[in-house]
């Protein structure tokens, strides 16, 4: 792009002298106001990307995962929304800027590919058109040149015959297809950073594998920075070089992927990992292993937000807050959580715990063997003899 | 498949509608030839009552008259002093209907639609709210007094229009314009209204779709979000109802065309009511019938320009 500016009041990024990081969030705060009154969606959120990099964003429905990518983009809707705090894009504050002003970024310099590629595409509109309109707009290309390079595109999204797909519409395509279109739309103007909220959410297993593979492949040529939102922590566990996991508008914990996954400190982020669906459940299935509901943005519990869910709750955690801080062992890592997991001094909280829980669901076994089981009600699977070890 | 289905819904209903029409003339009152030739002898009279089949049953007369119309041949307009064809005074006065009505549909989309785009887009602010009382406010209206008020004002206190009659645009296309542009106005007042709103809850809709989002993030302009993108999609329920609304639209073109003595169909349908023009009658509405379900059909085609989805559905 163009010559960076400078921004003055603000320190240079640590650690890197010269050249500002891709992309500096700060202090990020979204309110909407609603009937009810104000929900915060996002709530001081502050995270970094460097070119080349890919940064997982993790967190169930309604964790503001979405309202983040778009707080940073500048995308949501002027009316109702109140946002406060600093993006900082190639070291240029651009929270401030105006509309006319973010059309020279989006499409551009950032992107966004979205959950649903049914509806994410103009459904009257042949494709190339959704490609080559960008391509005109942006890089001022002739009608022809533009054409070339959508086929080219689609060719690198890897869609099979591209010169005839340019000219069809998206509901002839499947939706692998199409979120490879959409992929397609995103990459056309060669953006720095791109944003895929839930890309392979609304796809099949094997799909799914096939897209975050094209994403890393084009990361690769194009040496853009990728912030991978995602409900499913295992979709980023290969992917992302960092992991921040959001509850309640949140960062609650944030690690390079290999750290987060050896030891995960947030109790919120072991009840993630637990919901990781596996290969074997049906596409689609809504995980239902996180007890509980998220908490209400309008009135958020007092003390820590996932209290009222939290298996290894305190007295503590209803009063104070935790705030994000770095671990003693690992800076890099951060967690907010007064109990975390794997700390000694609660460790014998978490065994007690464990324990009263297996005591309060051991009866149904020591009942069943009394009762006994008619031929038809016996399992084919002759059931192992201690059943409370699959607790 | 597709074309022969319409094609039997078109005779059904052409059937159905003047059937019912030449009911209610039945239902008048009197001997006809009274009112068709009231100066005429009793053997004139009789004779026209021989060429009515006045004396037969309706089953009969309306038979008759079914096979006539189905091979072309439109009856007689009767006068005292000469039997005109009914197709000669229809050929004049079609075309004036058609060209009125259409000029009121343009008027009325091309204020309608970016009325309704903006502020579906501007949802809630001053320019919506004022937008949609205006609206209603022209809603109110009913067309023959709106048509009174334009013909006093601008007709008549500050002479700008003509007020009454007609050229037919071959004649003279200034005089043509002079004489259409307030019965047009008058006809397109309340159709502004109902397809602005329409358009604008539709658009509403539009705009949140994710769609419109991802054309946002790709930096697009606004106005080619609005109408290249949300447009169209949109715009379904709007032809619909513009294709329905033509029934609306012929029955305020006849009140339309009564206060601006247009002649035009409605003028024409209005005075074989009054003269009791029973062949005249059922003829004409069999012409509006079959028009209507043309607009109808072409309605249809015009849904599968508009959304390429209804295209393949069609084909399968
Ligand atoms: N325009 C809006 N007005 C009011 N509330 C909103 C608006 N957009 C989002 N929210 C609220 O903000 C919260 C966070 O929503 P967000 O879409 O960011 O969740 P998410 O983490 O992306 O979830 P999902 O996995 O379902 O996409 C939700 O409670 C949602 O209801
Ligand atoms: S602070 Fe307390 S309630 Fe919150 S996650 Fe940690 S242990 Fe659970
Ligand atoms: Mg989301």
């Amino acid at each position: 792009m163009s010559v960076q500016t400078p921004i003055s009041g603000l320190p240079t990024p640590s650690g890197t002298p010269g050249a500002p990081k891709l992309l500096e969030v700060r202090d990020i705060v979204t309110r909407f106001t609603t009937d009810r009154g104000s929900l915060t969606a996002v709530n001081g959120v502050s995270l970094s990307l460097e070119r080349g990099r890919t940064l997982g964003v993790v967190g169930e429905s309604g964790s503001g995962k979405s309202v983040l990518s778009r707080s940073i983009m500048g995308l949501l809707p002027r009316s109702n929304t109140e946002r406060s705090g600093q993006v900082i894009f190639e070291g240029k504050e651009i929270s401030g800027l105006n509309d006319s002003e973010y059309r020279e970024l989006w499409g551009d310099e950032m992107a966004m590919i979205f959950q649903d590629p049914m509806t994410a595409l103009n459904p009257v509109m042949k494709v190339g058109l959704q490609i080559t309109e960008s391509l005109r707009f942006h890089l001022n290309m002739s009608k022809s040149d533009a054409k070339d390079t959508a086929v080219a595109l689609l060719k690198a999204v890897k869609i099979p015959e591209p010169e005839k797909r340019f000219s069809s519409y998206p509901h002839e395509m499947s939706g692998g297809m199409r979120q490879r279109v959409v992929i397609a739309v995103a990459l056309a103007c060669g953006p720095k950073l791109l944003f895929a909220d839930e890309p392979t959410t609304a796809l099949d297993v094997t799909v799914q594998a096939q897209i975050l593979d094209l994403l890393a492949e084009q990361q690769r040529e194009r040496y853009m920075g990728i912030i991978l939102v995602t409900h499913d922590l295992g979709v980023v566990a290969g992917r992302a070089d960092e992991i921040a996991v959001m509850y309640a508008g949140q960062i609650v914990e944030q690690a390079p992927t290999a750290l987060l996954f050896s030891e995960m400190k947030m109790p919120y982020t072991e009840a993630l990992m637990a919901a990781i669906p596996k290969l074997t459940d049906a596409s689609h299935t809504r995980l239902a292993a996180i007890g509980g509901r998220p908490p209400d943005l309008v009135n958020p519990p007092k003390g820590c937000a996932f209290s009222p869910r939290c298996p290894y709750v305190q007295p503590r955690c209803h009063e104070e807050s935790p705030t994000l801080t770095p671990s003693p062992t690992a800076p890099e890592h951060l967690f907010a959580c007064f109990y975390p997991i794997g700390s000694p001094e609660t460790e014998e909280v978490r065994l007690r715990i464990a324990a009263q829980r297996l005591m309060a669901t051991a009866p149904e076994f020591v009942a069943a063997p009394a009762k006994t089981p008619t031929p038809a009600e016996q399992s084919p699977v002759p059931a192992p003899p201690e059943q409370t070890e699959g607790m | 498949m597709f074309i022969l289905k319409k094609f039997g819904q078109l005779i059904v209903t052409v059937i159905l509608v003047t059937l019912f029409a030449s009911l209610l003339l039945e239902l008048l009152p009197g001997d006809p030839t009274e009112v068709l030739i009231p100066s005429g002898s009793d053997q004139q009279r009789e004779d026209l009552r021989q060429e009515l089949k006045l004396d037969q049953s309706f089953a009969v007369r309306y038979s008759t008259w079914l096979g006539n119309f189905a091979t072309g041949d439109m009856g007689n307009y009767y006068t005292v002093s000469s039997d005109r064809p009914v197709s000669d005074r229809l050929w004049q006065s079609l075309p004036v209907s058609l060209l009125l009505m259409f000029y009121a549909q343009m008027l009325a989309l091309f204020f309608a639609i970016p009325f309704g785009v903006l502020t579906a887009y501007r949802k809630g602010t001053w320019f919506d709210r004022t937008s949609n009382t205006a609206a209603f406010a022209m809603l109110a209206i009913p067309n023959f007094a709106l048509g009174f008020l334009l013909q006093y004002y601008l007709g008549v206190k500050l002479g700008w229009f003509k007020t009454g009659g007609y050229a037919s645009p071959s004649e003279s296309p200034i005089e043509h314009f002079q004489y259409m542009i307030l019965p047009t106005i008058t006809l397109a007042v309340g159709q502004i209204a109902i397809y602005m709103r329409l358009l604008r809850s539709d658009m509403i809709a539009t705009l949140q779709q994710d769609f419109i989002l991802m054309a946002k993030a790709k930096g697009l302009k606004s106005k080619r979000i609005l109408f290249r993108h949300a447009l169209r999609p949109s715009s379904l329920t709007l032809l619909t109802v513009a294709g329905l609304n033509i029934g609306t639209l012929i029955g305020g073109a006849l009140i339309v065309e009564v206060v601006f003595a247009l002649p035009g169909m409605g003028l024409m349908l209005f005075e074989a009511i009054g003269r009791r023009q029973i062949v005249a009658f059922q003829s004409m509405v069999a012409v509006i019938a079959i028009l209507y379900i043309l607009v109808n059909f072409a309605v249809d085609l015009l849904y599968t320009v508009l959304d390429p989805r209804i295209r393949n559905a069609n084909k399968s």
